[in-house]
């Protein structure tokens, strides 16, 4: 598999995963506008992952749907950040605002790649993305301005943050501390990334979940 | 054709120089599938299209990269340039190409018609909630007194806002 086939999956695990997570607080959001609103990212990261495997499937002579449902939860490169479930809201805004900061960084660089393909879908995605973050900064900035608020959102950046720091490599990582210190205002644990390639337990329970109708099928179905 | 049996040949045969004018016309009479009022040419998701031996290639950029009408466009085209009598191409770009700047004017305002806020032209730099949290017009009672109540809506490309004179809530296209 070549160095670009292997990034793309990466991200576009994260994405399909994350787009996940973020579905799970459909019907059971806090507010009404939180339910419509995790339920749209979701829908946005699904269809960057969708637009992800497509590059890959067409180097590897696969399709989206195949490489989305029909690995085992070991071959899933994402990171370990978004296969975690946190359905409390403190935390799921923690994760949420790290993974989008992250996610700018990352996109910011694949803008300017020398592939037209992988610069033209970056650019495509961060149009989206930027109502990601948007939304991301106006819940952290609602959370710090309460003392309960700051305490819990503290604390889920505290628990989370060697993740966080596992979503980017060595080159871009620096860079998401920086803008972490000026959002956050909190000091950061020193730690060790978790990186791609752990595969927490949770991720295998929604794997499970995921992929049931599809293997419930006999393969060639049509939807 | 002279009263011979040959003239349903002849017609199928005539169907085949198809020209690019009558594409861009067909294609102006297939609407976006969740947001009907408006054609997929209005909604500036057609960037070209090449006639040539019979076989049209239509380049398409879709609007949100999740939005589950792509398939519906995609498969839409097919069907009407096959009635044309020619064989699509449709070359789906998953790139920059497309932005809400690309909605004709005439696109704008069948969106206002219908009760959708058109989205506000990009602005130079990033977008940011300053600008959406602006009062756009209410498409209902021409009010500028409203306020962004969610940036997320219904589909991928609506955000929701709020007509602090007529009560009203409703829809507006994002800018992107």
């Amino acid at each position: 598999m070549s160095e670009r086939t292997e990034l793309l999956l990466a991200i576009a695990d994260d994405e399909l995963i994350l787009g996940w997570r973020n579905s799970e607080w459909t019907g059971i959001a806090p507010f009404l506008e939180e339910d419509v609103a995790f339920s749209s990212i979701a829908q946005n990261e699904i269809g960057h992952a969708r637009a992800l495997y497509e590059l890959v499937a067409a180097e590897l002579g696969t399709t989206a749907d195949e490489l989305a449902f029909d690995r085992s939860p070991e071959e899933y490169r994402s990171a370990p950040l978004v296969q975690l479930r946190r359905l409390e809201w403190a935390r799921t805004i923690a994760r949420h605002w790290l993974y989008e900061t992250a996610d700018e960084i990352r996109l910011a660089a694949l803008k300017s790649s020398d592939d037209p393909e992988i610069a033209g879908l970056a650019a495509k995605m961060d149009r989206e993305e930027a109502y990601h973050r948007m939304h991301a900064d106006m819940w952290v900035d609602r959370l710090l301005a309460t003392d309960e608020g700051r305490t819990r959102l503290e604390e889920a950046v505290e628990e989370l943050w060697p993740y966080a720091l596992g979503v980017l490599d060595d080159a871009l990582r620096p860079e998401l501390v920086a803008r972490a210190r000026e959002k956050l205002g909190q000091t950061l644990p020193e730690a060790e990334p978790i990186a791609r390639g752990v595969h927490e337990a949770e991720l295998a329970e929604l794997w499970e979940e995921m992929t049931s109708v599809r293997r419930s099928a006999p393969a060639g179905a049509r939807w | 054709m002279g009263g011979d049996d040959l003239g349903a040949a002849l017609g199928a045969c005539r169907r085949a120089v198809v020209t690019s004018e009558e594409v861009w016309e067909a294609l102006a009479e297939i609407p976006d599938p969740e947001i009907p009022v408006i054609s997929i040419v209005d909604l500036g998701v057609v960037k070209n299209v090449d006639v040539a031996d019979g076989t049209v290639c239509v380049d398409f950029t879709p609007t949100f990269l999740g939005c589950p009408a792509l398939d519906t466009m995609r498969l839409a085209m097919e069907a009407r340039i096959a009635e044309l009598g020619a064989t699509p191409d449709i070359r789906v770009h998953l790139d920059d190409s497309w932005s809400t700047d690309d909605i004709t004017a005439e696109g704008r305002e069948k969106l206002r018609m219908a009760g959708f806020a058109p989205p506000a032209p990009r602005a130079a730099g990033k977008l940011d909630l300053v600008q959406l949290e602006r009062g756009f017009r209410c498409p209902y009672c021409g009010s500028t007194s409203t306020r962004l109540e969610n940036l997320f809506g219904p589909t991928p490309c609506r955000s929701i806002r709020y007509c602090d004179d007529c009560r009203q809530p409703f829809e507006q296209f994002k800018t992107i």
